[in-house]
C-alpha cells in the first residue's frame, strides 16, 4: 500500500498507469506476487535468526572475553558477579542480588550470566558458540543440499536402475535413527569438526534427496519440459534452466527446517560428550558441562538451551509462516 | 493386500542387511583395529598379531562379516573390549530397563496424545487448539536435552519434588521406583507426545476433508459427533501409523534421556561403549537400536497399508 501511496504524489498519467497494474493484480488469473509478507510472528522470528546470524560472524569481535579464558576462579558465580565481588565474599549463599549491586556496579569485568563449571565467562562463550554451532550446522546443511539435491535430480531425470539403486539405499538410510548414524560414525572416526559436518550432511542429505528426487519427477513430466525436449534442447539446460529454478522454491523452504534438524543433531551429539569438543564453545556441550551448576542455583546451562531454542524455534516459526503462505510446500508435507 | 505386505517386509529386510553392512564395516574397516586399541602403546608387532588371532582379526573381512551376522542372529554377540565380559551379560539387564522405561512412556503418551490431539482437531482454530500447535511446535523444534534440563530446573531444583538422576539400588517399592524415574519418564512422554498430538491432529483433520464428512456436515450433524463417529475410525490407520513412527522416535530420546538421568539402560551403555571405543558393544547396541526401529517403521507401513485400500495396489 505504501508503494500506492507514494506513487500518487507523482504526475497523473503515472498514476493512472500505477492503479491499472493494481487492478490487474487482483485478478484472479494474475501471477502470484512476487516477494513474502511475513506475519508478526515471522517478522520477530526473522529479527531474532538475523540478530544470532549477527552474532555469529562478529562474536569473537565483540565478546568480552575469549571462550576459552578463565575470568574468575570461582565455578557458578551468578549473573552480574565480577572478581571484586569474589575477592570479598567466599561462599556462594554470600553472592545475593545485593552483593552483586555493592560490588560490581562500577567493576570493568561484569560476568553478565554469571561463570560456568571452570570460571569462565557464559556471556562470552554463548557468543563464541554462536559461531561454533551456527556455522558447523549451515555449512553441513549446504553440503548436505549439494550432495541431495545433485543425487536426487540426478536419479530423477536418468531414471532406471541408477534411481532404484540410489533411491532403495537411500531409504535404506532414512529408516535409521539419525542418532544412531551419528554415534557410528564418532565411535569409528572421532569427533574433529570436519567428520561432524561431512557426517551431519551425508545423514541429512537422505532427506534432501527424497525430496529433490521428488520434486524432479514431478518437473520432468510437465510440458515445458517436453517442450525443451522437443525443441532439442540438451539434458544440462533443462536441468539447469526447467527443474532447478522450479524446484527452488519448495527447497528454499525446507533448507530452513533441515537446519533445525542438523542444529538439534549436532548440539545433541556435542551434548553427549561426542561432538564439538572443549575448550571450543558450543551450546550443547555448554548445556551438559554446566548441568551440575543447576543444584547451586546457577543458571548457567540454562542460558545456551534457551540460545538454542530461540534459535530454532524462530527459524520453525518463520518456515511455517512461509508455507501457510505459499499454501503449505510439498517440502514442509514430507517431513 | 497381501502381496503389498510382504513386499513390505521383504524391504524391511534388506534395510536390516543394509543396517548391519553399515554398523559392521563402518566400525571395521578402519585403521586402527581393536587389537590396536586394546593393547595401546604397549602394543608390539607379535603381540598385535597374537591378539588378531585370539580375536580373529586375521581373517578377510567379509568372513567376519558373516561370523558376527550369524552371532547376532543367535544371541552370541561377542565380547567386549573393555573388561572381557560377553556383551550378553552387559546388554541383558540393561536392556529390559530400557524396555520398562520405554513402555511406561509408550503406556502414557499414547493415550494423553491421541487424546489432545482428537481434542485440537475437533475445535480447530480456537485458543485450546492454538496453544496445543504452538507449544508442540516448539516443543518438537527443541533438541531433548533442553526440555530434560528446564525439568530439572523445575521439579528437582526449584521445586524438589523429583530427584534429577535415576538412581535404583533395586528393591525399591513401586512408589520409589516410580518417584526416581519420574524425570525421565516426563521428558520423554513430553518430548514423544508433542510429535504424536501434532500428528493425530493432522491425521484427523486429513478425513475431516473427505467428501462422505462434508455430507455428514451438510446433514447437520455435530462436530463432535462426526469427529468421534464418523471420523476416529476412518483415521485409525493413520494414528497406527503414528503411535508406531513415534515409539520409533523414543529411540533417539532414549539416547539423551538415559544420559542425562544416568539410567543405567542400553542406551547409556552404547554412549559409553562409543567413548572408550569399545566397537564390539556399540556394534551389539547399534544393531538391537536400529532393529527395533525398523520394526517399528515395518508396523507403521504395514498398519498404512491395511487401512488405507489404496496403497494396497501398487501404481
Amino acid at each position: 500500500m505504501s508503494d500506492t501511496s507514494a506513487n500518487t504524489e507523482e504526475t497523473g498519467a503515472a498514476e493512472k498507469e500505477v492503479d491499472t497494474i493494481d487492478k490487474f493484480a487482483e485478478l484472479p488469473d494474475a501471477p502470484p506476487k512476487k516477494g513474502i509478507k511475513l506475519s508478526w510472528v515471522g517478522k520477530v522470528s526473522v529479527a531474532i535468526v538475523a540478530a544470532w546470524v549477527v552474532v555469529a560472524f562478529i562474536g569473537p569481535w565483540i565478546a568480552p572475553f575469549h571462550e576459552a579464558e578463565f575470568i574468575v576462579d570461582d565455578s557458578y558465580v551468578p549473573s552480574g558477579g565480577c572478581p571484586e565481588m569474589l575477592e570479598e565474599l567466599f561462599d556462594l549463599d554470600e553472592w545475593t542480588p545485593d552483593a552483586i549491586t555493592q560490588y560490581c556496579t562500577e567493576s570493568d569485568t561484569i560476568l553478565f550470566l554469571g561463570s560456568d563449571y571452570l570460571g569462565r565467562d557464559t556471556f562470552s562463550r554463548i557468543i563464541w558458540g554462536a559461531r561454533t554451532t551456527i556455522g558447523i550446522s549451515f555449512v553441513a546443511t549446504l553440503f548436505a543440499y549439494f550432495v541431495g539435491i545433485t543425487l536426487g535430480i540426478g536419479a530423477a531425470v536418468s531414471g532406471g536402475w541408477i534411481d532404484m539403486v540410489l533411491s532403495r539405499f537411500n531409504e535404506s538410510i532414512l529408516s535409521l535413527p539419525s542418532i544412531m548414524l551419528g554415534l557410528i560414525a564418532v565411535a569409528a572416526l572421532g569427533s574433529t569438526i570436519p567428520i561432524l559436518i561431512i557426517t551431519a550432511a551425508l545423514i541429512y542429505a537422505t532427506s534432501v534427496f527424497r525430496i529433490a528426487r521428488a520434486l524432479g519427477q514431478d518437473i520432468m513430466v510437465q510440458d515445458f519440459v517436453e517442450a525443451a525436449h522437443a525443441r532439442g534442447e540438451g539434458l544440462w539446460w533443462i536441468i539447469t534452466r526447467e527443474v532447478l529454478p522450479n524446484a527452488a522454491m519448495p527447497l528454499l523452504t525446507d533448507f530452513g527446517l533441515r537446519l533445525v534438524f542438523v542444529i538439534l543433531f549436532i548440539s545433541s551429539l556435542s551434548f553427549l560428550g561426542l561432538g564439538v569438543q572443549p575448550p571450543m564453545a558450543d551450546w550443547g556441550s555448554m548445556v551438559r558441562e554446566n548441568m551440575q551448576g543447576l543444584g547451586y542455583g546457577s543458571y548457567a546451562s540454562i542460558w545456551p538451551a534457551v540460545a538454542i531454542g530461540t534459535l530454532t524455534i524462530s527459524i520453525n516459526l518463520i518456515v511455517d509462516d512461509i508455507s501457510a503462505k505459499s499454501g503449505g510446500s510439498l517440502a514442509k508435507k514430507m517431513v | 493386500m497381501g502381496p503389498m505386505i510382504f513386499r513390505r517386509i521383504v524391504i524391511g529386510f534388506i534395510t536390516l542387511w543394509v543396517v548391519s553392512v553399515i554398523v559392521f564395516f563402518g566400525l571395521s574397516i578402519l585403521p586402527g583395529d581393536a587389537a590396536a586399541i586394546q593393547l595401546g602403546q604397549a602394543a608390539t608387532e607379535e603381540s598385535l598379531a597374537a591378539l588378531r588371532a585370539q580375536l580373529g582379526l586375521d581373517r578377510p573381512a567379509y568372513i567376519r562379516y558373516f561370523t558376527w551376522l550369524g552371532g547376532m542372529a543367535t544371541g552370541d554377540m561377542g565380547i567386549s573390549n573393555a573388561g572381557g565380559a560377553t556383551i550378553a551379560s552387559l546388554i541383558d539387564f540393561r536392556l529390559i530397563k530400557t524396555l520398562e522405561l520405554g513402555g511406561i512412556v509408550a503406556v502414557i503418551s499414547v493415550p494423553l496424545s491421541i487424546f489432545l490431539g482428537l481434542a485440537a482437531a475437533m475445535y480447530p482454530g480456537t485458543w485450546l487448539d492454538r496453544i496445543l500447535t504452538f507449544g508442540t511446535m516448539s516443543l518438537v523444534a527443541v533438541p531433548e536435552f533442553l526440555i530434560a534440563t528446564f525439568l530439572v530446573l523445575i521439579f528437582a531444583v526449584k521445586l524438589q519434588w523429583m530427584p534429577s538422576i535415576a538412581y535404583m539400588s533395586g528393591g525399591e517399592s513401586l512408589w520409589e521406583w516410580l518417584h526416581a524415574l519420574a524425570m525421565p519418564i516426563l521428558t520423554l512422554v513430553i518430548v514423544v507426545s508433542a510429535q504424536m498430538i501434532r500428528m493425530t491432529r493432522a491425521g484427523i483433520l486429513n478425513v475431516m476433508n473427505s467428501p462422505y464428512i462434508e455430507m455428514a456436515i451438510l446433514k447437520g450433524v455435530a462436530r463432535k459427533r462426526i469427529i468421534l463417529r464418523h471420523a476416529l475410525f476412518n483415521a485409525i490407520g493413520p494414528i497406527i501409523n503414528v503411535i508406531a513412527l513415534n515409539l520409533a522416535y523414543l529411540v533417539s530420546g532414549v539416547v539423551i534421556v538415559e544420559t542425562i538421568f544416568a539410567y543405567s539402560g542400553l542406551a547409556k551403555l552404547m554412549i559409553d561403549g562409543v567413548q572408550t571405543r569399545d566397537f564390539p558393544l556399540v556394534q551389539a547396541c547399534a544393531m538391537i537400536f536400529c532393529g527395533t526401529y525398523v520394526l517399528l517403521l515395518l508396523t507403521a507401513d504395514i498398519g498404512a497399508i491395511l487401512s488405507n485400500p489404496r496403497l494396497r495396489k501398487p501404481k
